[in-house]
């Protein structure tokens, strides 16, 4: 089964109530994934010159400061961190191949879970009320976030089997659905450089947007792609820095629907995940059509 | 909850789909089981299913997945748009959707009336077997998929793939079909079907002229395998 929930601000009025309308709209979709729970948040952007990279580690009382301190010794700078539960956003001054290879070496246990200016994605096992309180969703301030609660079929239930899934510079994906042909697609796109951090099909989507993006391609033209290559069952909700994109495949089996106002775009596998939006009953509402790409972005 | 003959109202944020369920199976104990109305659904799943008896319902907002499933006799009014499978696998009565309708509105329905306002998704009427349904807008792609009786009304159009691998329910459309799936076709519209739409249509409160529709049907190649069948499927 599994649940995807959306939320695009299109202005910035509702920035700072984005996490306490998102929490809403995700604990809703408990029931349709009470395995694991994730979001990615687009918040607010790293200096200029600098990236937030979200690490994860399973113990609850690791000791980020040593990670800082290698990160500190390699980028002459020791960045700044804050600590969120089993996860921490750093804020480092470096490019970003060389944070993901100092880290690989250095800190082999640490899971990188996002990289980007805007983006940071957190993920636990367990119900989305226990997660969202775990990482204190509720406050969360940004202009868009994506979220998954999972109902595991293709791969374990562990932290990095959940979604959201990035492999990208900003980008996320979250996915209802299974797809057959990820095996082969992961043996490609690892030849083209994109690293995969777990077996699991829904993985494999994201890295393929990635190679897309990397080549220049738009969101929706790479989503337009993927109805060509991607063989399955998908509802997917995609972010990107300014970013948000929504495709469900030629039979549409996975439900999806969309409700729009002039101050958002909110998308959900179920009405009951929109209901709690204020302006609902106003809203635009619709079910996405088979085989066709949506998106919106907000300029820079 | 107790069960009464008289007007009642239920909300559905104080009362959980599963007592207000339980109170409406309760009425097959009552004489004149009355009229009933749910408020504040919230997109609630499964609200009015399974009633086997005369009651009116009706239910004041959106609402989820399979509501008034399985229905016999009762007649249940939806204001407001609802989720995946409405109304499926009824067997009499009439259920009313007052907006618009989820994918497998009707699916695999054997008796009844279902009328919808606005549109419907995705396989509206899948494997319907006897249900009727008047859709008053468009229905989505692969509508009436292995539809076996009954009747399929669409005053709007028709999505992709319409009627695949159809038996023998009837379809008629007053818009475009975008395409006709596996094994169904357009059929010549005789005079019994020109009266068994006019019925439909003045059931659904519509005043379109049957003669406006085109009807599509089983071209009953594919009921049993032949090999040189192959290519239709």
């Amino acid at each position: 089964m599994c649940g995807i929930v959306g939320l695009f601000l299109k202005t910035p009025r509702l920035e700072d109530q984005l996490g306490h309308h998102f929490s809403r709209m995700l604990a809703t979709m408990g029931s349709r994934g009470p395995d694991s729970s994730g979001f990615a948040i687009y918040g607010n952007p790293a200096p200029p010159g600098s990236l937030k990279v979200t690490l994860q580690h399973p113990a609850d009382a690791f000791d980020w400061s040593a990670v800082a301190d290698s990160l500190g010794e390699r980028f002459y700078k020791r960045p700044t961190f804050r600590v969120v539960s089993t996860h921490a956003v750093f804020t480092v001054a470096a490019a970003e191949a060389e944070v993901r290879k100092l880290l690989g070496s250095a800190h082999p246990d640490v899971t990188i879970m996002s990289v980007g200016m805007n983006i940071e994605i957190m993920k636990e096992v367990g119900t989305p009320e226990s997660v969202i309180a775990r990482f204190g969703l509720e406050k969360v301030v940004g202009s868009h976030a994506i979220g998954h609660t999972r109902m595991a079929t293709e791969s374990a239930v562990t932290t990095q089997g959940s979604h959201p899934f990035s492999t990208g510079f900003d980008l996320c994906l979250v996915h209802n659905g299974s797809l057959s042909n990820h095996s082969r697609l992961r043996d490609n796109l690892r030849r083209e450089g994109i690293v995969f951090q777990t077996d699991n099909d829904s993985e494999v989507a994201a890295g393929y947007l990635t190679s897309h993006l990397r080549k220049g391609e738009t969101l929706a033209g790479s989503l337009t792609h993927a109805l060509q290559d991607l063989d399955g069952f998908y509802t997917f909700t995609v972010g990107t820095s300014r970013g948000f994109a929504v495709l469900r495949d030629r039979i549409a089996c996975k439900p999806a629907i969309i409700a729009e106002t002039d101050e958002y775009v909110a998308m959900a596998s179920e009405f009951r995940a929109l209901a709690v939006l204020p302006g609902i009953a106003e809203a635009r509402l619709w079910e996405p059509e088979p085989a066709t790409v949506y998106s919106w972005s907000r300029a820079a | 909850m107790k069960t009464t003959t008289e007007e009642r109202v239920v909300d559905l944020t104080a009362t959980s789909v599963r007592e207000l369920n339980h109170a409406l199976h309760q009425l097959r104990h009552v004489d004149g089981p009355g009229h009933w109305h749910v408020r504040e659904p919230r997109g609630a799943h499964s609200v009015a299913c399974g009633l086997d008896v005369n009651v009116r319902v009706e239910v004041d907002g959106p609402t989820g997945y399979y509501c008034a499933g399985m229905n016999q006799a009762a007649t249940v009014i939806l204001h407001g748009n609802t989720g995946t499978g409405v109304a499926e696998n009824m067997m009499s009565g009439f259920v009313h959707v007052r907006g618009n309708a989820s994918q497998s509105a009707g699916a695999s329905g054997h008796g009844g009336l279902l009328v919808i306002d606005g549109n419907a998704g995705a396989r509206c009427g899948i494997s319907m077997k006897g249900i009727d349904i008047v859709v008053k807008g468009s229905v989505g792609h692969m509508s009436a998929f292995m539809a076996q009786a009954g009747n399929l009304v669409v005053c709007g159009d028709a999505g992709e793939a319409l009627g695949d691998s159809i038996y023998e329910a009837r379809i008629f459309v007053r818009g475009k079909a975008a395409d006709l799936g596996a094994d169904c076709i357009e059929k010549e519209m005789r005079e019994e079907h020109r009266r068994l739409l006019a019925d439909l249509l003045a059931r659904a409160n519509l005043d379109h002229a049957p003669g406006e529709f085109r009807r599509y049907g089983s071209a009953r190649r594919l009921y049993n395998f032949q090999k040189g069948h192959a290519g239709h499927y």
